[in-house]
């Protein structure tokens, strides 16, 4: 993979030294809880940015309230920490104005979907050119506790003694529902799985979108725990490859299938056949598909939990749109004239 | 015959009728014809907030007054001198405001009993002795456009709707207004449909030669130009003149402009205009909220774009969080602020100053914004750019506070020499600006000009200089994340010296008066600048001395307010609110002022204001 396959990075000015992760350090102290699963997904991260290799000048990662928007504060690159829910529309700003930067969002279960729903959303329909980290820990870390819009219904939290009446949202359902190009999810621990589901968004042209289950080891810990330990992880949690059969379980034993009435369900290979499996695309332009396996996930047990990369499709970037329209009106009317679009077209001489 | 031509000063116009009978557009081009002319003009479009109201109803009555004179004015005027009725419920919502004797002059084709018992008319007041005090004038508006177009390829109601046009060239036959100027605006709007273009140009022409012919008007009346400075002018509307400020100010400072904005009235034909001009370099977001529209600016602001958004009352309560941000990120930004009345929805389409308080200090914690005031519609092109560079240079959050009356109305403007405009200086950082104790050099995004105590605007892409800010309270030169006590207590009062600073390079408030003598002080800011002019004027044509003196630097205040307001036996300001500069004046310079305020959602008119200020000078 060289930068210049990467449409959405074209723009962008590239590196002129090897880098490495340490480059991507800052000199700030990370001041997550000891045992934050946001320490791995930093890790990853600084580890995963010199294979851009991209001028780290121009890289923004940019991030709203919560635990997960420290995170600027920790990558050697620019950064802006700002206010709760908003860091998609300030992102927004930043990337439509600037084309040769590569801009990151860092946020989290409750700052996008509860407080920075409404621009999460209009951010993925526009198609904006900004690499979204969504850190899911279903849980409000920084205020101690609270239910979050993807706890789920029952929890018992401080601010639901009895029990969450809420029914909680499924973030790549609602990407998918948004219009989102590029909707992926991966988990904290896994680096490899995490580094490439990075690259893919990457390279994406638009809003890439990527959930990534995170641990709070202290108000929420363990909360995907079974997708993680070995033991029970093959059985729940099916890894969604482009091209390939959709197939899980210890041995593969099952797979996803098509049923008559259009949707998807959970088979057993054996009794079907493994010609019978639902070969995954995330290119296919209709995300009805992609929409389906995000729902066959259980809220409560975690069963049949798809990751990796949901939908994956080429639709020009509102960046670019934009940028064109800029382009085509100063080639039809040259560099503005200042002088006269103060005149205007209607005036009259005294004296 | 050639009719007599009788010579006015001056002309008061007020049209009527219903929010789909096109009184904006009439008004409009009546205004565009004198403007031509030479007279002096000021305009005030007075519409509902509805788009459509039910027909010949009082909540769908639309209407536009229009001021015009052969000597400088200062207001739209207090009392019409002619009033266009389009319907009873046009009449009975602006008689009233008809001067006594005033002309009146209705089209009796919709005086039916149905419409004007809808308005609650019991008999035809056209029939009954209630206009007696007025120069009433029947004109049969409708059916005459409808025969005058009976030719054409139209549907009757699309004949009627022309009914504007006819009334149009009447009042233009009968104040002498030419025409080329409408032909022109029509062939341009209707040039695709040749039909419509040639029956409004018929309409019009038609009115022209009723006007000319009829024997209800004996004479033709003209207004000579008004003396004026020698030059180029132009009508100008305050939304329009805000917004080429504003690409003004983007060419001064040769930064991009970032339009970031939520549409609402009476800001939204700002995002309109801008959105024309993309070839001048201007990016326009139409967002999904306000607080979208404030902070997608701040984004492109921390890129190196002019950072730009605007709203109105509602939207700034909307973006205030953001805009305490942008205090903290210590990063350009102007917000617009047309206000309308209040508070929440409240007047949406009728202006009020009663967001200056709001601005002021309508944010958590200590975050002081500067504010600037136009006082003129065309006076909104200057303080955009003065707004603009303030936020710039200071990097800061600006606001530019205008309002409903200055968005909609209207004047002659000399049309400046924008090569004579001072530039603005981003003065980007793209240096290292620090040495550590080893003497190898970093980037500290806080430390601050001496002068200006603005901090390093270093854009992202500056290599070397990768620094992140943020919300959270910052070290003090270094930028890092500080909680420290007395940190906190220094970054609070630099923030609130640097704005302090500001008022070093504002121009010193100027007092107006003329015999030197005057004992009270009218002072105001923002739109009524024209209203307590024209009062002023009336008074000291009485023969009283009064002075008066606009605030256009409302945060911080001109370094000579103080010693200004000093001078004064007695310090009247009117305000259209509840008095929330007079709060701002007495709060910082302890001084018995006496406020007058209305909340009505139009300006004040200058002979009350004159009599309160008859009033407080006879009191001395």
């Amino acid at each position: 993979m060289t930068i210049n396959d990467l449409p959405a990075l074209s723009l962008v000015p590239k590196t002129d030294v090897t880098q490495s992760a340490k480059d991507f350090k800052s000199d700030q102290e990370v001041r997550w809880c000891p045992g934050c699963g946001d320490y791995s997904i930093l890790s990853t991260v600084q580890g995963f940015m010199p294979e851009l290799g991209l001028a780290k000048e121009n890289i923004v990662f940019i991030s709203g309230i919560g635990c997960s928007s420290r995170f600027p504060y920790y990558m050697n690159t620019y950064g802006l920490h700002s206010i709760h829910g908003r860091a998609p529309a300030i992102a927004t700003g930043l990337s439509v104005s600037r084309p040769d930067l590569s801009v990151w969002v860092v946020t989290g279960d409750g700052d996008a979907l509860s407080i920075g729903g409404n621009h999460l959303i209009h951010a993925l329909r526009r198609n904006v050119n900004l690499k979204i980290l969504l850190f899911n820990n279903r849980i409000y870390g920084l205020t101690k506790g609270q239910y979050s819009p993807t706890s789920e219904q029952g929890k018992i939290t401080k601010s639901t003694p009895q029990g969450s009446v809420d029914y909680s949202f499924n973030p790549v359902s609602l990407a998918l529902g948004a219009e989102a190009t590029f909707v992926a999810r991966s988990i904290d621990s896994d680096r490899k799985h995490l580094s490439s589901v990075l690259a893919a968004a990457a390279a994406h042209e638009g809003t890439a979108l990527v959930e990534i289950y995170q641990n709070c080891n202290i108000f929420n810990d363990g909360a995907w725990e079974q997708l993680k330990d070995a033991e029970t992880a093959d059985d729940l949690l099916i890894k969604l490859v482009h091209g390939e059969p959709i197939r899980f379980g210890k041995d593969g034993n099952k797979g996803v299938v098509r049923t008559a009435d259009g949707q998807v369900a959970i088979a057993n290979v054996a009794e079907v056949g493994e010609d019978a499996l639902l070969v995954h695309d995330a290119h296919r332009e209709d995300p009805a598909l992609a929409f389906a396996l995000s729902r066959l996930s259980e809220v409560h047990t975690l069963a049949d939990t798809p990751i990796g990369i949901f939908r994956d499709v080429k639709r020009p970037s509102y960046d670019r749109l934009v940028r064109e329209q800029l382009d085509e009106a100063r080639e039809k009317k040259g560099a503005g004239d200042l002088q006269a679009l103060v005149r205007g077209n209607d005036t009259w001489l005294v004296g | 015959m050639a009719k007599q031509v009788v010579q006015l000063s001056q002309v008061i116009i007020r049209f009527a009728g219903d929010s789909g009978d096109g009184m904006q557009l009439t008004g409009d081009r009546f205004t565009s014809e004198t403007a031509g002319l030479g007279n002096d003009l000021k305009t005030l479009p007075d519409f509902p907030a509805e788009i459509r109201a039910p027909a010949g109803t009082i909540p769908g009555v639309s209407a536009f007054q229009l001021h015009f004179a052969d000597h400088a004015i200062s207001t739209p005027g207090d009392a019409p001198d002619v009033l266009v009725a389009m319907n009873p419920a046009a009449l009975k919502a602006n008689l009233k405001l008809l001067r006594a004797g005033g002309t009146l002059i209705v089209n009796t084709d919709e005086f039916g009993k149905r419409a004007y018992e809808k308005v609650g008319y019991t008999a035809n007041p056209l029939e009954d002795e209630s206009l007696e005090g007025y120069n009433v004038i029947p004109i049969a508006l409708t059916s005459m456009t409808v025969e005058a177009l009976k030719d054409f390829d139209l549907s009757k109601k699309e004949a009627e709707r022309a009914k504007n046009m006819f009334a149009l060239g009447m009042l233009c036959w009968l104040y002498d207004r030419p025409s080329q100027g409408t032909i022109d605006f029509l062939t341009s709007k209707f040039g695709k449909k040749p039909e419509i273009l040639k029956a409004n140009i018929a309409a019009y022409e038609a009115g022209w030669s009723f006007g000319e012919t009829t024997e209800s008007f004996a004479v033709q009346y003209e207004v000579k130009p008004a003396p004026m400075p020698t030059g180029e002018y132009r009508n100008i509307h305050g939304n329009l003149a805000l917004s080429l400020g504003l690409i003004a100010a983007g060419q001064l400072s040769d930064l991009p402009i970032f339009l970031g904005t939520y549409p609402i009235t009476p800001a939204s034909d700002i995002l309109h205009e801008l959105s024309k001009y993309k070839n001048f370099g201007i990016t326009t977001f139409q967002a999904e909220d306000e607080i979208a529209g404030v902070t997608s600016a701040i984004g492109a602001a921390y890129g190196g774009a002019l950072g730009i958004t605007t709203t109105s009352g509602p939207g700034i309560a909307l973006k205030s969080e953001a805009i305490g941000l942008g205090v903290m990120l210590e990063l350009p930004l102007v917000i617009v602020d047309v206000q309308r009345g209040g508070p929440s929805t409240g007047l949406p389409t009728k202006t009020e100053q009663a967001d200056l308080l709001q601005a002021m200090f309508g944010r958590n914690g200590e975050a002081p914004v500067p504010i600037v005031a136009p006082q003129s519609p065309s006076d909104c092109f200057f303080a955009a750019i003065e707004a603009a560079r303030i936020a710039i240079e200071y990097r800061t959050p600006v606001f530019l506070l205008s309002d409903g009356y200055l968005a909609n109305g209207s004047e002659p403007w000399l049309v400046p020499d924008t090569t004579t405009l001072a530039k603005i200086e981003p003065n980007f950082t793209t240096e290292p600006n620090h040495e550590l104790p080893d003497g190898t050099k970093d980037f500290w995004p806080y430390l601050r000009d001496p002068e200006t105590l603005a901090r390093p605007w270093a854009v992202p892409g500056t290599k070397g200089l990768e620094h992140r800010i943020g919300g959270i309270e910052k070290a003090d030169g270094a930028g890092g994340i500080s909680y420290d006590p007395d940190n906190h207590d220094k970054m609070v009062r630099i923030r609130q010296a640097k704005v302090d600073a500001i008022a070093r390079t504002i121009d010193p408030i100027v007092v107006d008066d003329p015999s030197g003598k005057a004992r009270v002080l009218v002072i105001g800011w923002g739109s009524t600048f024209g209203p307590i002019g024209g009062a002023c004027t009336l008074v000291r044509d009485a023969g009283l001395d009064v002075a008066q003196a606009h605030i256009r630097h409302l945060n911080p205040f001109p370094s000579n307010l103080g010693e200004v307001l000093a001078k004064y036996d007695r310090v009247i300001v009117p305000e259209m609110n509840l008095g929330q500069l007079n709060m701002l004046l007495r709060a910082k310079y302890l001084v018995d002022t006496v406020n007058y305020n209305q909340v009505r959602g139009l300006p004040f008119k200058t002979d009350e204001l004159a009599g309160v200020i008859t009033d407080v000078l006879k009191s001395l």
